[in-house]
C-alpha cells in the first residue's frame, strides 16, 4: 500500500470530483486506524533502525574489547586455591629427601630418609603404595640427589660409599569398559639394581647425578670433600635391547681426579653434562670442566665464584628447567639466577644474571617446573613465591602456612603445589598461572636469555623442545615495523606531498581531472599484487641494477631542474603553446629518458668503479650484509602503496584552501611560488600533517607487502640492505600455528592490539586535525 | 647567463617544476606498473616460437660441451663478464658484457629443470623447425620435441616421414586421438569428481547421522538398519561407477605417441597425459591468436595443476566471487542501517561526532587486526560454540570451529562496513534539506520520507560504498590467510550436494593464490608468468569496480549540484 499516494489523495481530497461527499472525512475510523498504524510503523522503524545502527557500531567497537579481553590475562597475577590439607598416615616423621607431583596432578610421591618412596593421592593424602628402594643389606642412606625432575631418576648415597640409582614413575594402563586411565606407582632401576662403588669404605656425604641420553654421571664426595666421578653408559651392543634385565649391559668408567672442594655442601651437574658445580658452605662455587675431566685433563677447577652477595648465606642451589641456570637462594629470602656466560676471550664464567623479589625470611626450598622456566621458593615462615626467570617476575607471593615449610613441590605443568610443613602436615594447592613468561620488561626491555653472552632484544617464539626458553621481545618486531614504515615514508612523503602541492595548486584542471582518478586507482591496487611484484620482480631487478637505482635518485631531480631551465629559455611562442599547469605532462618523457639513461649507463660506471658488480662490492669490499629482499625493496613497494593515501588527503587540504587568500597574495605582487609557500602551505599544513599521519598508519599496518618483499627475519639493524619482520607480518606468519589461549597466542593478540591502538590513535589525531581545519576554512 | 639563472631561480619555477616532477614520477610509476603487469600477464598465453640450437659454453674441464636445445626464449639481460667468470664459466673478460638468455626448455622429467640460462654468444645454428611440438602435460610441465610415432595398444600405427618438418597426416591423426583422449578424460573427471564425489559426501553424511544417533542414544537397531541400507545402495552405486571408470581408464590409455627430445632421446608419452598440443612454428598470426584465446580460456575456466603452478585458476575466481557476494549480503544492510541511524535518527552531538570519527578510523586499522579478530572471536569462540551445539557428531573434527567461507565473509564484512557507512552517510548528507522537508510537509512520517524519498536518492551513494567495499574485499589477503583461505580446496563452496552452499568450507582466493604460488611454490620460475596473469586479472577486476564507483559518485554529485541550485 503506497502511503505517499494516499497522502496525495488526502491533500487533493477537497476538490476531487471522485469524493462523493465533497468532503473527505479525516476523522473516519478507517483513516484514524491507518494513521495509528503508520505511526506505529514509524515508531517501530525508528526503534529497529536505532537498535540495528547501535548494534553495528557496537560490533565494530567489539574489536577493541575483544582484543583487550584476549590480552588482559597476560598481565594477571597468579592465583592459588587450597585443595586439601592432610597428614599422611604412617609417614616418616623426619624431613623427606624429595617431594614430587605427578604430571596429571593426581598423585604425589614422598621419598623418606630411609629410602622408601611413599606414593599418595594428591587431593586426599590416601596412600597408594610404599615401595622401598632396594638397598644393599646393612646400609643406610647418607645423601640424596635427583638427576632431574623430568626423568625422576635419583641416587641415594650410602654410608658404605656406594650409590644406588633408581627412578620413580607411574605405569599407565587402561581398565574397564570405559577405558579408565589408571596410574600405578612404580620404582624402576634403569641403570641396574646393583649399587655403584664410588668411594671406598666411607659414607657418601654429597652426591650429584645427571642423566642424558642413557648416560649417567655420578659424582660423590666423602666428608673430606674428595670428588669421585663415575660415568655409566648403556653398552651399545646390538643385543643390548634383548637382555635389558640381565643388568650386565652397563659400562662404568671412573674419571681419575684428584680434587678437593673444601667445605662442600652441594654438587650440581648442568643439563648437558658440561660443567660440574661444587658449592661450599660459605657460598663459594667452583666450576669443573667435565669434558676435560673425562679426558683426564682437569687438574683444577676452572674458576671459582662467590655466590653469596653481601652478608647473606646460601641456603640452597637448584637447577632451573633445561639445566643451564642455577637458582641460588639465601637466608635473607633472596633468590638469584646464574648461568655460565662465554666471554669474548672464550672463557666461560658463571655470572649473576638477575635477582628476584625476595621473600620475607630465609628460603629453605626451591622447586622448578618442567614445562616453563618457572620455579617456586618457600621460606621458613611459610611464605611461598612463584617466579618466572625470563620475565624476572614474581607472579605470586603468599603466606601459605603459619609454620615453617620443610619441603615443597610444584607439579610438572605448574598447576599444583604441595607443601610440607615442619610439623609434618601437607597442603595441596591449585595454581592458576597461565602466562608467567610475560612482563613489561620481558616484552619491551633487553633480556639476558640462557646461552647468550649479554642481554638482548630477541623474538623467537617457536619451541623446539620442552626446555626451550621462549623469547617474546616485541622490540625487534616494532623496530622492523618502524624501519619498514620509515623507508616507505622516505619515498612516499616527498613524492606524495610535492605531487599534492602541484596537483592541488598549479595543475591545469583538465589534467587534474585525469590525474586524480589515476591516483585513486593506485590506492585501490591490492597490496598482494604490489608485494608480489616487489618480491619477485623488483627485488631481483634492484639487485641487478643497484647503481642504476641509486643514480636515478640523483639523476631525476637534476633532470627536472634541467628541464625547467631549458623550458624557461625556450622561445616564447613555443612555451605559450602549452599552457601553465601542464608541466607534469611535459616532464614525463624527460623522466623516462633520463631514467632509462641512468639504467643504461650504470653498468659501465659499475664496471669502472665497483669491479663490475656493486652488489658484490657492497657485501665483499664494504662488508655490509645484502639480502635480496631488503628494506630498500620494501621502501619502494610500500612507498608506492602509501603515496596515494597521503596524496589524496594532502591534495584535498591544499585544493580547499580558500581562493581569496591566494588572490590577495598574488594581487600584492607575490609570485605563485611565494603565495604557495607563504600563504597556502601554512594554511594547509594541518591537513598535510594529518595526511602524513594517516599514511604512516597505513605503512605500519601493511602486511602482505612486507611479508612478500622481505626475508621476515626479526633482526634489529638499520641497514637498508637487510630485511626485517614487522608486527603485522609476524602475526600473519605465526598465529595460524599458535596454540589457542597459549602465551604465544595472546602475545600475538597483544601485537595486534598494539597495531590497533597505534593506528587508531594516529588516525584519530589526524582526523581531529582535519576537521578543525575544515571548520576553520568554512569561517574564512 | 648568471643573471638568467638567478632570475629563473627567483621566479620559483624550479620549485614548481620539482613538484610537477613528483606528480610525473607518480604517474610514470602507476602506468609503468600497470604496463608491466599487462605485458607480463598477457604475454604468458601467446604461443611463442620454439627454437632449436646448439649451445656450447666454454668450460675448463671439457672440450666438447655442445648440447642441442629446444625451447622458448623467456627473457634476456646483459651481464658483466666478471660476474659470469666468477660463476665458473671461463669467458673472455676483455668483452665487458655478455647477453644471457633465459630459456624455457621444458622436459623436466628428462632433464630435471624447466629453465636454463644460456649465454647468447655460444648459441649457434639457430633454427625454427616447423615440426616442433609444444605439449602441455598434466604432470612435469611442458614438453618440446618432434613427433615421431603413434602407437595404439602398444602397436605402431603411424610413423613420421619428416621428423623436423610438417607431416600433415600424422599431425591430423595425432590431433584426432588427442581429442578423443580429452573427451574420455572429461568423462573420467566428471565421474570422479561429481558422481563419486557425491557418493562420498553422502557416505560421510551417513556416518555423521549414525554418530548423532549414538550421541543422542537413539542408535536402535531399526534406525541403524535404515542407515545400513542406504549405505549399501551407495556402495553398489560406487562399485558400478568404479567399473565404468576402469573401462574408461583402459580406453584413455589406448594411444601413446613417441617424441624425440632435443638431445635425441625418444620418449613415449601417453595421450592421457596431454592437455594441449600445438606446433608453434607453423602457426600464422591468426592461428596464434586463436591458440592465445584458447589458452586464456583454459586459464580462466580450468582447475590448477601441478601444485597450482599450471592450469587454470577457476576455483580461485569462484571462491573470490562467492566470498565477496556473501560479504555484500552482510555488509550492505548493516552498513546502511548504521549510516541511516547516525545521520537521520541519532541526535547530532559530541557522541555522534566521536562515533563518526571512530568509524572513519576503523577503515585505517590494519587489515591483519581484523583477521586476528576473525580468528579468535568468530572461529574459536563462536565457531567452537556452534560446533558444540549443532555438530557434536563431527567432533573433534571442527565444522565451523575452523576457517571457512562464512567466517571469511563476516571478517571482511566487518573490515569493509566502515567504507559503506562513510559512503552512505556522505550520500545522505548531500540530499538537500528541502527535499526532506517537502516530504514531511506533505504529511509523510519520518520513515516514509526515508523509505520513499531519501533512500532512493541516496542509492547511488550506497552502490558506491558497496562497490568500494567489494573492491577492497577482493584485494585483501592478510586477514583471509587466518580465516579460511587455502591453497587448494578440494571442492567448490557451491555444488549440487545438500545444503548446496557450504558455508563451513575452506575456499581458494585470487589474492592468496598470488601469494601462495609466487612465494610458497617449489617451482617459482615456472609459476611466475601464471602469477602475473592472476595478478593482472585481480587488478582488472578491482580497477573496473573502482572506476565504476568513481563514475557513480561523480554522477551523483552532478545530480545533487543541480538540486542544490534550485
Amino acid at each position: 500500500m503506497s502511503s505517499t499516494s494516499e497522502q496525495q489523495d488526502v491533500v487533493n481530497g477537497e476538490s476531487s470530483p471522485r469524493e462523493e461527499g465533497g468532503f473527505f472525512d479525516l476523522g473516519s475510523s478507517q483513516i484514524q486506524l491507518r494513521r495509528k498504524l503508520r505511526h506505529a510503523f514509524d515508531n517501530s522503524a525508528r526503534v529497529l533502525i536505532a537498535v540495528g545502527g547501535i548494534s553495528v557500531i557496537v560490533a565494530i567497537l567489539l574489536i577493541f574489547f575483544y582484543l583487550f579481553y584476549e590480552v588482559a590475562p597476560l598481565f594477571r597475577a597468579a592465583e592459588i586455591d587450597e585443595m586439601a590439607s592432610y597428614e599422611l598416615a604412617e609417614a616418616d616423621a623426619s624431613a623427606p629427601l624429595h617431594l614430587a607431583i605427578e604430571e596429571q596432578t593426581e598423585n604425589a610421591m614422598r621419598l623418606t630418609r630411609s629410602g622408601v618412596a611413599h606414593f599418595f593421592e594428591l587431593h586426599s593424602g590416601a596412600e597408594l603404595a610404599q615401595i622401598p628402594v632396594a638397598l644393599p643389606p646393612g646400609t643406610t642412606v647418607s645423601s640424596f640427589s635427583l638427576a632431574s625432575e623430568e626423568s625422576g631418576i635419583f641416587g641415594l648415597g650410602l654410608d658404605n660409599g656406594q650409590v644406588v640409582v633408581a627412578q620413580y614413575g607411574y605405569a599407565t594402563s587402561f581398565v574397564g569398559p570405559d577405558n579408565r586411565r589408571v596410574l600405578t606407582p612404580e620404582l624402576e632401576y634403569p641403570f641396574g639394581e646393583q649399587a655403584f662403588d664410588l668411594i671406598s669404605n666411607t659414607a657418601v656425604q654429597t652426591l650429584a647425578l645427571s642423566e642424558d641420553d642413557d648416560t649417567l654421571l655420578i659424582v660423590a664426595a666423602d666428608q673430606d670433600s674428595n670428588l669421585n666421578i663415575v660415568e655409566v653408559s648403556q653398552q651399545s651392543s646390538l643385543f643390548a635391547a634383548f637382555d635389558a634385565d640381565s643388568g650386565g649391559n652397563f659400562e662404568t668408567e671412573r674419571f681419575d681426579l684428584d680434587l678437593r672442594a673444601p667445605g662442600l655442601s652441594q654438587i650440581l651437574i648442568d643439563g648437558d653434562q658440561l660443567w660440574l658445580y661444587a658449592v661450599s658452605r660459605g657460598g663459594q662455587l667452583s666450576m669443573l670442566d667435565l669434558q676435560a675431566a673425562s679426558r683426564g685433563q682437569a687438574d683444577d677447577f676452572s674458576s671459582v665464584v662467590n655466590l653469596a652477595q653481601g652478608s647473606a648465606e646460601i641456603t640452597q642451589v637448584k637447577l632451573l628447567l633445561g639445566g643451564i641456570s642455577l637458582l641460588v637462594a639465601n637466608d635473607q629470602g633472596g633468590v638469584s639466577q646464574w648461568f655460565p656466560v662465554r666471554s669474548s676471550e672464550g672463557t666461560v664464567n658463571l655470572q649473576p644474571i638477575r635477582g628476584f623479589e625476595p621473600l620475607p625470611a630465609a628460603v629453605v626450598e626451591l622447586s622448578a617446573e618442567q614445562r616453563r622456566k618457572n620455579f617456586v621458593a618457600a621460606d621458613v615462615e611459610g611464605n611461598v613465591g612463584i617466579y618466572n626467570s625470563t620475565a624476572t617476575r614474581q607472579v605470586l607471593a603468599e603466606k601459605l602456612l603459619t609454620s615453617a615449610i620443610r619441603q615443597i613441590a610444584i607439579s610438572p605443568r605448574g598447576d599444583a603445589l604441595l607443601v610440607e610443613s615442619a610439623d609434618g602436615r601437607f597442603a595441596a594447592w591449585e595454581v592458576h598461572n597461565e602466562h608467567p613468561e610475560v612482563s613489561w620488561s620481558a616484552i619491551w626491555d633487553q633480556v639476558w636469555y640462557e646461552g647468550y653472552s649479554e642481554p638482548d632484544y630477541i623474538w623467537q617464539s617457536s619451541a623446539s623442545a620442552n626446555d626451550f626458553e621462549p623469547k617474546y621481545s616485541l622490540v625487534p618486531l616494532s623496530f622492523g615495523t618502524l624501519k619498514a614504515a620509515f623507508y616507505a615514508m622516505l619515498l612516499a612523503a616527498p613524492l606524495a606531498i610535492c605531487g599534492a602541492i602541484f596537483t592541488g595548486y598549479f595543475m591545469a584542471p583538465a589534467m587534474r581531472r585525469k590525474v586524480k582518478p589515476l591516483i585513486e586507482l593506485m590506492e585501490a591496487l591490492p597490496t598482494v599484487v604490489l608485494g608480489f611484484l616487489a618480491g619477485l620482480w623488483l627485488a631481483p631487478f634492484v639487485e641487478r641494477n643497484l647503481l642504476g637505482i641509486f643514480s636515478i635518485l640523483v639523476v631525476l631531480p637534476l633532470s627536472i631542474l634541467l628541464a625547467s631551465f631549458v623550458w624557461s629559455r625556450l622561445p616564447q611562442q613555443f612555451r605559450l603553446a602549452i599552457p601553465a599547469g601542464w608541466e607534469a605532462a611535459i616532464l614525463i618523457p624527460v623522466l623516462l629518458l633520463f631514467g632509462y639513461l641512468s639504467f643504461a649507463v650504470a653498468p659501465f660506471l659499475e664496471a669502472l668503479f665497483f669491479n663490475g658488480d656493486l652488489r658484490f662490492y657492497i657485501s665483499n669490499d664494504l662488508g655490509v650484509t645484502y639480502d635480496q629482499r631488503n628494506a630498500l625493496v620494501v621502501g619502494f613497494a610500500m612507498g608506492f602503496a602509501v603515496i596515494p593515501t597521503i596524496f589524496s588527503i594532502a591534495e584535498d587540504a591544499i585544493f580547499t584552501v580558500p581562493r581569496q587568500l591566494t588572490y590577495g597574495s598574488l594581487a600584492l605582487g607575490a609570485t605563485p611560488w611565494q603565495s604557495l609557500h607563504r600563504v597556502v602551505l601554512p594554511t594547509a599544513s594541518p591537513g598535510i600533517f594529518s595526511a602524513l599521519m594517516i599514511g604512516m598508519g597505513r605503512a605500519v599496518g601493511e602486511t602482505m607487502i612486507v611479508l612478500m618483499a622481505t626475508g621476515n627475519t626479526p633482526i634489529m639493524d638499520v641497514n637498508i640492505f637487510e630485511g626485517m619482520r614487522t608486527l603485522a607480518a609476524n602475526i600473519a606468519v605465526e598465529i595460524p600455528e599458535s596454540e589457542v589461549d597459549s602465551t604465544h597466542y595472546r602475545i600475538l593478540f597483544l601485537a595486534a592490539f598494539v597495531l590497533f591502538m597505534f593506528t587508531f590513535i594516529v588516525n584519530t589525531v589526524a582526523e581531529v586535525v582535519r576537521q578543525r581545519l575544515r571548520s576553520k576554512y568554512s569561517t574564512i | 647567463m648568471k643573471n638568467e639563472i638567478g632570475k629563473w631561480y627567483r621566479s620559483g619555477s624550479p620549485w614548481i617544476w620539482m613538484n610537477a616532477g613528483a606528480v610525473a614520477i607518480s604517474i610514470v610509476m602507476v602506468i609503468g606498473l600497470l604496463f608491466l603487469l599487462t605485458v607480463r600477464g598477457m604475454s604468458h598465453f601467446w604461443p611463442k616460437d620454439v627454437l632449436q640450437a646448439t649451445y656450447a659454453p666454454p668450460s675448463e674441464y671439457s672440450e666438447d660441451t655442445a648440447t642441442e636445445i629446444i625451447g622458448e626464449l623467456v627473457e634476456s639481460e646483459q651481464v658483466p663478464a666478471v660476474q659470469i667468470a666468477s660463476s665458473g664459466i671461463p669467458v673472455d673478460e676483455s668483452q665487458a658484457f655478455y647477453q644471457r638468455n633465459l630459456m624455457k626448455l621444458g622436459n623436466r622429467d628428462l632433464t630435471g629443470a624447466d629453465f636454463s640460462w644460456v649465454l647468447d654468444d655460444f648459441v649457434t645454428d639457430i633454427s625454427y623447425p616447423e615440426g616442433v611440438v609444444t605439449l602441455e602435460r598434466r604432470e612435469w610441465g611442458n614438453f618440446y620435441g618432434f613427433l615421431a610415432e603413434i602407437h595404439e595398444q602398444g602397436q605402431l600405427v603411424a610413423e613420421t616421414s619428416n621428423l623436423t618438418g610438417v607431416d600433415e597426416p600424422l599431425w591430423q591423426d595425432f590431433n584426432q586421438r588427442l581429442e578423443r583422449a580429452l573427451e574420455i578424460f572429461e568423462e573420467i573427471y566428471r565421474i570422479e569428481n561429481d558422481e563419486i564425489g557425491d557418493i562420498n559426501y553422502a557416505v560421510e553424511r551417513l556416518r555423521l547421522q549414525q554418530r548423532r544417533l549414538e550421541l543422542n542414544g537413539e542408535d536402535t537397531p531399526a534406525n541403524l538398519a535404515e542407515l545400513d541400507a542406504e549405505r549399501e545402495t551407495l556402495d553398489a552405486q560406487y562399485l558400478e561407477l568404479q567399473l565404468e571408470l576402469n573401462g574408461l581408464y583402459e580406453e584413455i590409455g589406448r594411444d601413446s605417441a613417441v617424441f624425440v627430445a632435443a638431445n635425441g632421446q625418444e620418449t613415449e608419452i601417453e595421450f592421457s597425459e596431454i592437455v594441449f598440443a600445438y606446433q608453434p612454428n607453423t602457426l600464422g598470426v591468426i592461428a596464434k591468436i586463436g591458440t592465445y584465446f584458447q589458452k586464456l580460456g583454459e586459464f580462466l575456466t580450468d582447475e590448477p595443476r601441478e601444485a597450482n603452478t599450471e592450469g587454470g585458476i577457476f576455483p580461485a575466481i569462484f571462491g573470490t566471487v562467492m566470498m565477496v557476494l556473501l560479504m555484500s549480503v552482510f555488509v550492505t544492510p548493516f552498513g546502511v542501517i548504521a549510516a541511516v541511524y547516525l545521520r537521520e535518527y541519532a541526535k547530532q552531538g559530541v557522541i555522534t561526532r566521536m562515533i563518526r570519527i571512530a568509524v572513519n578510523n576503523l577503515a585505517g586499522v590494519p587489515s591483519i587486526v581484523y583477521g586476528v579478530f576473525g580468528l579468535g572471536f568468530f572461529i574459536y569462540i563462536i565457531g567452537g560454540e556452534i560446533d558444540q551445539l549443532f555438530y557434536p557428531e563431527a567432533l573433534p573434527a571442527p565444522t565451523f570451529g575452523t576457517g571457512g567461507l562464512l567466517w571469511a565473509s563476516l571478517t571482511l564484512a566487518l573490515l569493509t562496513v566502515p567504507v559503506v557507512i562513510v559512503a552512505t552517510e556522505e550520500g545522505l548528507a548531500r540530499i538537500p534539506r528541502s527535499v526532506r522537508e517537502g516530504s514531511l510537509a506533505l504529511g509523510a512520517t519520518k520513515f516514509e520520507t526515508l523509505w520513499r524519498v531519501v533512500l532512493p536518492m541516496a542509492s547511488p551513494a550506497m552502490m558506491t560504498g558497496l562497490i568500494l567495499a567489494v573492491a577492497r574485499a577482493a584485494g585483501e589477503v592478510a586477514p583471509l590467510m587466518l580465516v579460511g583461505v587455502v591453497k587448494l580446496a578440494p571442492s567448490l563452496p557451491l555444488d549440487g550436494n545438500y545444503p548446496y552452499l557450504h558455508l563451513d568450507q575452506k575456499f581458494m582466493h585470487l589474492g592468496f593464490h598470488i601469494y601462495d604460488v609466487g612465494f610458497q611454490s617449489p617451482n617459482v620460475e615456472a609459476a611466475r608468468p601464471l602469477v602475473f596473469a592472476t595478478a593482472l586479472l585481480l587488478v582488472i577486476v578491482i580497477a573496473v569496480l573502482n572506476l565504476t564507483a568513481v563514475a557513480l559518485r561523480n554522477r551523483l554529485r552532478e545530480k545533487y549540484k543541480a538540486l542544490d541550485s534550485h
